[in-house]
């Protein structure tokens, strides 16, 4: 697959000077993968791609569909959108064995008070699925 | 419309070459800390201390990653030390692959101990892992106390926090024991050590630590 090369430029000059965008990183990861799940030619089909993205997984979700239309764009992949699935911060306290949606970022559990907890959810970064339009719908 | 379902960890292959790494560590017997901060924190001057205590001691080496420039390396080859330098032309962090191919222009036999400072930054480096046994944070008292409230993941995901420049304290409007309640907060098992590069105060104990983590020479 390639990747919109001048506009590619254009965002690195863009990060050279914010030095704080691995969001295009992450959203190039994300289309290496999905590259190897459209059969071979299809990437016009590619309508969407849902990503899974915790809370605590360090993405800023606007700053990555940014990345990932930047890429896509004016590629034969220019129609697929990014859907992401937030997932908030969730943990479960060794202590008291309580599991709790914490309010980002203090990592204690709110029930027993106890530091000893771990992170059950929200640091997740998955690619979840594609879809893809069927081949006749393509050519509509 | 048809659904298919991939369900794979966004960085699986930068993870996969980090483990790669790992082991290529493990099994020469490395000990390897991916140094991280934001700009400014003294990062290389803290190394520079290090390797000014350590080399003679035990055989080092250190990887420098830089957004540009080669200054960062130059300053450590002045200490006698091996090093190479990555330019990430722009990018915020350093990955797996940049520290693989970084290995290869260096000579690790009979290597014992490998820095690797990655590009000053304290967000993006949490995500990728190189391969290390230890992430060390960096933060020095002139960037204030909240620090670890604001970069959790990387205070997280951190074995030790190193505090710098523990020397202008008096000046600054910093105060190190909310800084330290604030880093265990985030992440109760921290190992924390004070330094300055100005007084060398705090330098000995984080290289003592240091010798306590390295394998033995055969």
């Amino acid at each position: 697959m390639r990747f919109n090369g001048a506009l590619l430029a254009e965002v690195e000059n863009w990060i050279d000077e914010s030095r704080q965008m691995h969001e295009l990183s992450i959203a190039q990861s994300i289309l290496q993968i999905v590259q190897k799940h459209i059969p071979s030619g299809a990437g016009g089909r590619l309508r969407s791609v849902t990503v899974r993205i915790g809370e605590d997984a360090g993405v800023v979700p606007d700053s990555l569909e940014f990345s990932f239309e930047v890429l896509t764009r004016s590629t034969e992949l220019e129609h697929a959108r990014l859907h992401i699935e937030k997932v908030p911060l969730v943990i479960s306290c060794k202590k008291c064995g309580d599991a709790s949606t914490v309010e980002f970022p203090f990592f204690f559990c709110p029930r027993c008070n106890s530091r000893d907890v771990e992170i059950i959810a929200g640091d997740e970064l998955q690619v979840v699925s594609i879809e893809l339009a069927d081949a006749l719908e393509e050519s509509v | 419309m048809s659904v298919v379902t991939i369900e794979r960890k966004i960085l699986e292959k930068n993870d996969e070459i980090a483990g790669r790494n790992r082991l290529f560590f493990k099994e020469r017997g490395i000990f390897v800390v991916n140094i991280v901060s934001s700009p400014g924190s003294g990062k290389t001057s803290i190394l520079e201390c290090t390797l000014e205590r350590l080399k003679g001691k035990v055989r080092l080496a250190v990887i420098e990653g830089d957004v540009q420039t080669d200054l960062d390396a130059r300053r450590i080859i002045r200490h006698q030390v091996p090093a190479v330098q990555i330019v990430t032309r722009g990018g915020c962090h350093l990955e797996a692959n940049l520290v693989r191919d970084a290995l290869e222009k260096l000579d690790t036999t009979a290597l014992q101990f490998l820095v690797i400072e990655n590009v000053g930054n304290l967000v993006c480096p949490a995500n990728y892992d190189l391969g290390e046994d230890r992430k060390i944070v960096v933060v020095s008292t002139t960037e204030g106390d909240d620090k670890p409230l604001k970069y959790p993941a990387m205070f997280r995901n951190a074995g030790v926090l190193i505090i710098n420049k523990i020397d202008l304290l008096p000046y600054v409007n910093c105060d190190i024991h909310r800084l330290r309640e604030n880093a265990r907060a985030v992440n109760p098992a921290l190992r924390i050590f004070e330094t300055s590069c100005t007084t060398n105060e705090g330098i000995g104990e984080w290289c003592d630590w240091i010798l306590t983590q390295i394998a033995p020479a055969d």
